[in-house]
């Protein structure tokens, strides 16, 4: 059952100047969806055209089945957390969260018995009387957070919450959203810039850039089969290699005048088709030369240590790289390295139009291990 | 041996210590002439000036000002026993009474209706803190001709409603309503250009998050505005109650401290008893009392405001 729908919706401030455009999309009950892309991309305006702060240019936008384009904020049944938090500072944490159900009138009692769920379950309760300013950054994000929670409204906007805690408290908030979605069986639309954020988080995605969409779908598929080049390299951490293709006497393509592959008979196809082809790789899928034989050998840039991982810049035709290795490698730089890199994680594009041609074909079997 | 290297040792340990000395006493001198600047125009303009007031109100002086008798505490005890002085205090009072809480009062209003997001919001703020561009003197002229008992605009208003003609600055009982007005108006255009910053400053989530909440605008008002808003309003209060304690430029002109001394404010008084009177040191203790007035608002304020403020 879709819970919210965007028909053809778009924005601007000024005539002809459109930042969001032709956004179609639906959301379902229950459902965690993330919006993510760089900033500027309209993520953020987007959002607050749902919550009622922005008025929607043009389109239809229903909750419920109703349509909503015109109701106030107030009367859109949701919550929402800002960035910044958006707690008042002149108020205790518990005047701060009971801020709206003072607003909306709610009984003394009701209110007092919401209070202390909400703050048991958030870990607030010894925190009540405290002013803002009297509180650290994560304990600061879950006030706003309980305020969202005690509204019991069953949509929750979340305007980039994350984005001023530091790295570790910013992975076990993650985890606490996550948890406290699914504990109350919140619709949750979530904006962020950060792709760790959207891939671990999300039930699906949505990339956004230069207001318009780019691929929605779940964290894996977009992943393994991004729909063009700004998702390729959007969605992954380190990002996707990219590197021009150059068909040389078939059947064989060589890719920034370097790595050479055979091209199949599918591949070939497509390869008449599409004039200028871009091929994508993950930096995991540039292997070292043990199970299987060296197909390649490139030199070594940099090697970076980080323990679980070696992470390797390695110098492809004038352009950089990355590799993945899993544990830690005794490589020093300047070196050439032997390389297994096999066609089937290759990845095509079309240079022209950035769309994908043909995602890495090993995807669907072996990659996702299901238990 | 070892003598020889503790002597060396404490040697060492009496350069240092000459160093270190030398080095603050010359942060010292550094501090001092960065502040030398300031420390020599207050001295100038106001602590000589200060301590000079002091001295006069304990003596009679020619009409130089040159001291002729030491008379102690003669000049406060004339003061309080004369019933001149004692209109002027209340008046003075009285006046504060009736312009801070209405400057305060309609510059919020104007503040919070300047601050809507609207179309052409631009002019009306123009407008509104235009009064802070006219002199005392242009304003008090202007509202001369307002107050003028038959060709004023005011009057002229009371005749159109079948009302009495008022005798603005010349009825007693009207006199100091008159200059509080002229004074609220000439006040305005700062308080309300404070205030709008004040405004302006406020987060615009906090709104926003309240709105989403369900807030309506006067609960947003009282809730998030007002409390925002404390550390200026505080700062407002306490310059605006300081201005009327030390109004004169409006008095001067519209009425000459009188009719029957009803606008005869404390400040004005000081300045007629000095340069009417003659009367240096009376004047002088006037003005004592008058600081010594000002002190004690300012910090009953302070204890006050301390408990309603929110700083952030």
């Amino acid at each position: 059952m879709s819970y919210i729908e965007l028909k053809d919706i778009t924005k601007s401030y000024h005539a002809g100047n459109n930042i969001l455009e032709e956004i179609d999309l639906t959301i379902e009950k229950g459902e965690f969806f993330v919006l993510v892309g760089p900033s500027g991309s309209g993520k953020s305006t987007l959002l607050r055209m749902i919550a009622g702060l922005e008025e929607v240019t043009g389109g239809i936008l229903k909750m419920d089945e109703k349509i909503v384009n015109h109701l106030q904020p107030k009367d859109r049944n949701l919550s929402m957390v800002f960035q910044n938090y958006a707690l008042y500072p002149h108020l205790s944490v518990e005047q701060n969260i009971l801020f709206g159900l003072k607003a909306k009138k709610i009984s003394k009692t009701e209110q007092q018995k919401r209070l202390k769920e909400t703050a048991e379950m958030m870990g607030l309760s010894d925190l009540l009387g405290r002013k803002p300013r009297q509180l650290s950054g994560g304990q600061r994000q879950r006030v706003a957070l309980a305020r969202s929670v005690v509204s019991e409204a069953p949509l929750c906007l979340m305007d980039e919450p994350l984005s001023n805690l530091d790295a570790k408290l910013r992975a076990q908030m993650r985890v606490e959203i996550r948890r406290l979605q699914k504990q109350l069986g919140l619709t949750l639309i979530y904006v962020t810039h950060d792709q760790v954020e959207a891939m671990t988080m999300g039930d699906r995605i949505m990339v956004l850039n230069d207001g318009k969409i780019q691929q929605v779908g779940k964290p894996i598929t977009l992943y393994n089969e991004p729909a063009n080049l700004f998702v390729a390299s959007f969605i992954g951490s380190p990002k996707m290699n990219i590197g021009r293709a150059e068909i040389k006497e078939a059947p064989g393509l060589l890719v920034n005048n370097t790595l050479a592959f055979s091209a199949d008979a599918r591949l070939q196809e497509a390869l008449e088709v599409h004039k200028d082809i871009v091929v994508g790789i993950r930096p995991e899928h540039i292997q070292p030369a043990t199970h299987y034989e060296a197909t390649h050998s490139l030199e070594v840039v940099n090697v970076e240590q980080l323990g679980n991982e070696t992470s390797l810049a390695l110098d492809v035709g004038g352009e950089l790289w990355t590799a993945k290795w899993p544990g830690q490698w005794e490589i020093e730089t300047g070196h050439l390295l032997e390389v297994y890199i096999s066609q089937e994680h290759l990845s095509f594009f079309d240079a022209q139009t950035e769309k994908l041609i043909r995602p890495a074909s090993f995807s669907g079997h072996g990659e996702v291990q299901a238990i | 041996m070892t003598n020889v290297t503790a002597a060396i040792a404490q040697e060492e340990q009496i350069l240092f210590e000459q160093t270190k000395r030398k080095q603050r006493y010359r942060q010292f001198i550094k501090g001092v002439l960065f502040l030398l600047p300031s420390i020599v125009l207050f001295s100038v303009f106001l602590f000589y000036p200060l301590l000079r007031t002091i001295y006069l109100s304990f003596f009679l002086t020619d009409a130089s000002g040159a001291t002729t008798v030491f008379v102690g505490w003669d000049n406060f005890v004339t003061l309080f026993q004369s019933t001149i002085f004692q209109q002027s205090v209340k008046s003075t009072f009285l006046f504060v009474l009736y312009t801070v809480p209405l400057t305060i009062i309609v510059s919020l209003f104007l503040a919070v209706i300047a601050n809507e997001k609207l179309k052409g919001i631009g002019f009306f703020r123009t407008i509104f803190s235009s009064t802070m561009g006219i002199s005392v003197a242009a304003a008090s002229v202007f509202w001369l001709y307002l107050f003028h008992p038959t060709i004023g605009f005011l009057n002229i208003i009371m005749e159109v409603f079948g009302l009495e003609k008022i005798g603005w600055l010349t009825d007693p009982s009207w006199a100091l309503i008159a200059v509080s007005a002229t004074t609220i108006w000439m006040n305005i255009g700062f308080t309300f250009l404070i205030l709008l910053g004040g405004l302006q400053s406020i987060d615009k989530y906090l709104y926003e998050s309240a709105d989403v909440d369900g807030a309506g605008y006067f609960y947003k008002l009282r809730r998030i505005t007002i409390p925002m808003l404390s550390p200026t309003l505080f700062f407002v209060v306490t310059v605006t109650i300081i201005n009327a304690f030390q109004t004169f430029g409006q008095v001067d002109i519209l009425t000459q401290g009188g009719p029957q001394n009803a606008t005869n404010l404390i400040v004005y008084s000081i300045y007629r008893e000095a340069f009417t009177n003659y009367q240096f040191g009376s004047a002088s203790a006037q003005a004592i009392i008058l600081f010594i007035i000002i002190l004690f608002m300012t910090i009953i304020q302070f204890k006050l405001g301390e408990r309603k403020v929110h700083y952030q």
